[in-house]
């Protein structure tokens, strides 16, 4: 069962330890990042890791203006509450195992060494193929 | 199979006899699956249009080769003196085939699911990892490791340790399950390893699996329209139903309900067998589907099956009965929505199974359901008698 954990630079839920990374030590912020490459390499041993990814907090929205014209692209906006930072993708045995690898991420360490306590977003995969299933 | 110059199908059942070979000289279970790995990708390479005369002597050769050469640089590695006795190679190759203990090893109860699924589809079925990666859209890196995590959890277990059968068809059906994507057809796979075991093991239940897959299997051009859409078995066009797969699953599920140890398996056969006997979905046997799921209900009473008797019984004495039957349904079931969105329609209630149906689709785990439930939704809400 494949699973999307994903990050927010700002989401609807604050972090339990909530100071902004710019305001930490050079070792926490070392400290973290390491906690998150040393989390993804667990994973490539377990054979649970898919895919991980982290994208600029600066983006842009684009759509679709009517035929022959180019695409309108606005932003971006500096103001939207939920903002992606990043996720990884996880092919795990259970939604009990990916709730509990989502809470050991979590616990990523943050500003005086104290677990981050991030909210992270646990989303299902859809299946692509069930050609087995009938209705 | 003679358009293929690599006969792939032959080679890879070729895989588990040759482990098992490796074994017998003395290798230990994971360094002989390794090595087998090594040459069966080392064929698949460079054999080209010209197979050797005896490709298993070759896989024997070339992969006990390799186990010498893995031995040699780990004794090094660890500076170990102890020299490993070489066998002669090219010796004779017994033709006893205890390959069938592999099944048992690779679908060892202490293994997860997905690990048993990996490790039989390597070592019984003789995938690469490759395919087995690109068939579960995993990284290949992620495979290679999940195999080598279920051979340590399996390296204590001997291979002529009886096994269960139970386990080895968990996993069997799981593989079959898991469908069609990237460029091996896990379905089919599934089938032949079935075919070989149930060749090899007389067991009522093995022969109910096999049966059950080749009905199911047989109807699976007309379970999607060329859109790719995913058809009810109501509107199949039964005529792209293939009618010897169905043939061959109802010869092979009466021997085995002629054995009277009815199991689960033959259950479902029996269920998937009156649906492939109906020339039309009117003729459909409900009274005799509703009587099979009863039988599941007394072997397996789990939620799935309580679902699949509600919409039999829905049909055999009507949609007010399927929905009487379905309220005994656990209501966190997925598919129990869209259950009961199909009933409300066939009963009349149109404007609620329309929104029954909405619902359905965003509980819908798979994107075929999703989007077959989201066009029910819609053609009610189009309908002029809502």
């Amino acid at each position: 069962m494949k699973y999307l954990l994903l990050k927010h630079y700002r989401g609807p839920k604050t972090s339990t330890n909530n100071v902004p990374m710019d305001q930490w030590t050079p070792d926490e912020v070392d400290a973290h990042i390491r906690f998150m490459d040393d989390f993804a390499d667990r994973l490539r041993a377990n054979g649970e890791f898919v895919d991980g990814q982290a994208v600029a907090p600066e983006g842009m929205w684009v759509r679709y203006d009517g035929e022959g014209k180019p695409p309108v692209v606005d932003g971006p906006f500096a103001e939207t509450k939920d903002l992606i930072a990043g996720w990884m993708v996880i092919d795990v045995e259970s939604e009990a195992r990916a709730v509990e690898l989502a809470g050991e991420l979590s616990a990523a360490p943050a500003a005086g060494g104290r677990p981050l306590g991030e909210w992270l977003e646990v989303r299902p995969f859809m299946e692509h193929d069930h050609s087995q299933n009938e209705w | 199979m003679n358009a293929d110059p690599l006969d792939t199908a032959a080679l890879r059942s070729a895989v588990p006899r040759v482990i098992a070979i490796l074994v017998r000289r003395g290798a230990d279970f994971a360094a002989a699956e390794d090595a087998v790995q090594d040459a069966l990708v080392e064929a698949l390479r460079t054999w080209g249009d010209e197979p050797p005369r005896d490709p298993q002597a070759w896989l024997v050769t070339v992969s006990w080769r390799r186990f010498l050469d893995a031995t040699r640089s780990e004794t090094s590695r660890r500076r170990r003196e102890e020299r490993v006795e070489e066998e002669p190679e090219g010796g004779p190759v017994p033709d006893t085939d205890d390959s069938l203990q592999l099944y048992f090893l690779c679908a060892n109860p202490a293994l997860t699911p997905a690990s048993a699924v990996a490790l039989t589809l390597r070592a019984v079925g003789g995938l690469t990892t490759r395919q087995i990666a690109a068939a579960h859209l995993v990284p290949e890196a992620t495979m290679a490791q999940r195999i080598s995590r279920a051979k340590r959890t399996v390296a204590d277990v001997r291979l002529d340790e009886p096994g269960d059968v139970a386990t080895v068809l968990r996993t069997l059906y799981l593989v079959f399950n898991e469908g069609y994507s990237g460029d091996v057809d896990l379905a089919a796979e599934a089938i032949r390893l079935t075919r070989r075991l149930a060749a090899s093991v007389s067991h009522p239940e093995v022969a109910g699996l096999l049966a059950l897959m080749m009905l199911t299997h047989a109807r699976r051009a007309a379970r999607h329209d060329a859109a790719g859409r995913l058809v009810s078995l109501e509107q199949q066009d039964r005529s792209l139903w293939d009618t010897h797969a169905i043939a061959e699953g109802v010869d092979i599920l009466q021997s085995a309900l002629a054995r009277d140890q009815l199991g689960e398996f033959q259950a479902q056969a029996a269920i998937a067998a009156l649906h492939a006997d109906a020339r039309s979905a009117a003729e459909t046997d409900w009274v005799q589907v509703v009587e099979w799921y009863d039988e599941l209900v007394a072997l397996t009473d789990n939620p799935v099956v309580r679902l699949g008797r509600a919409l039999a019984v829905g049909h055999a004495d009507g949609p007010r009965a399927g929905l009487a039957a379905l309220d005994e349904v656990d209501r966190s079931l997925p598919r129990r929505t869209a259950a009961a969105a199909y009933l409300h329609e066939r009963a009349g209630d149109l404007a609620l199974a329309a929104r029954l149906y909405a619902e359905a689709a965003l509980l819908a785990p798979s994107i075929p359901e999703r989007d077959h439930l989201t066009r029910q939704a819609a053609r009610l809400n189009q309908s002029p008698e809502r």
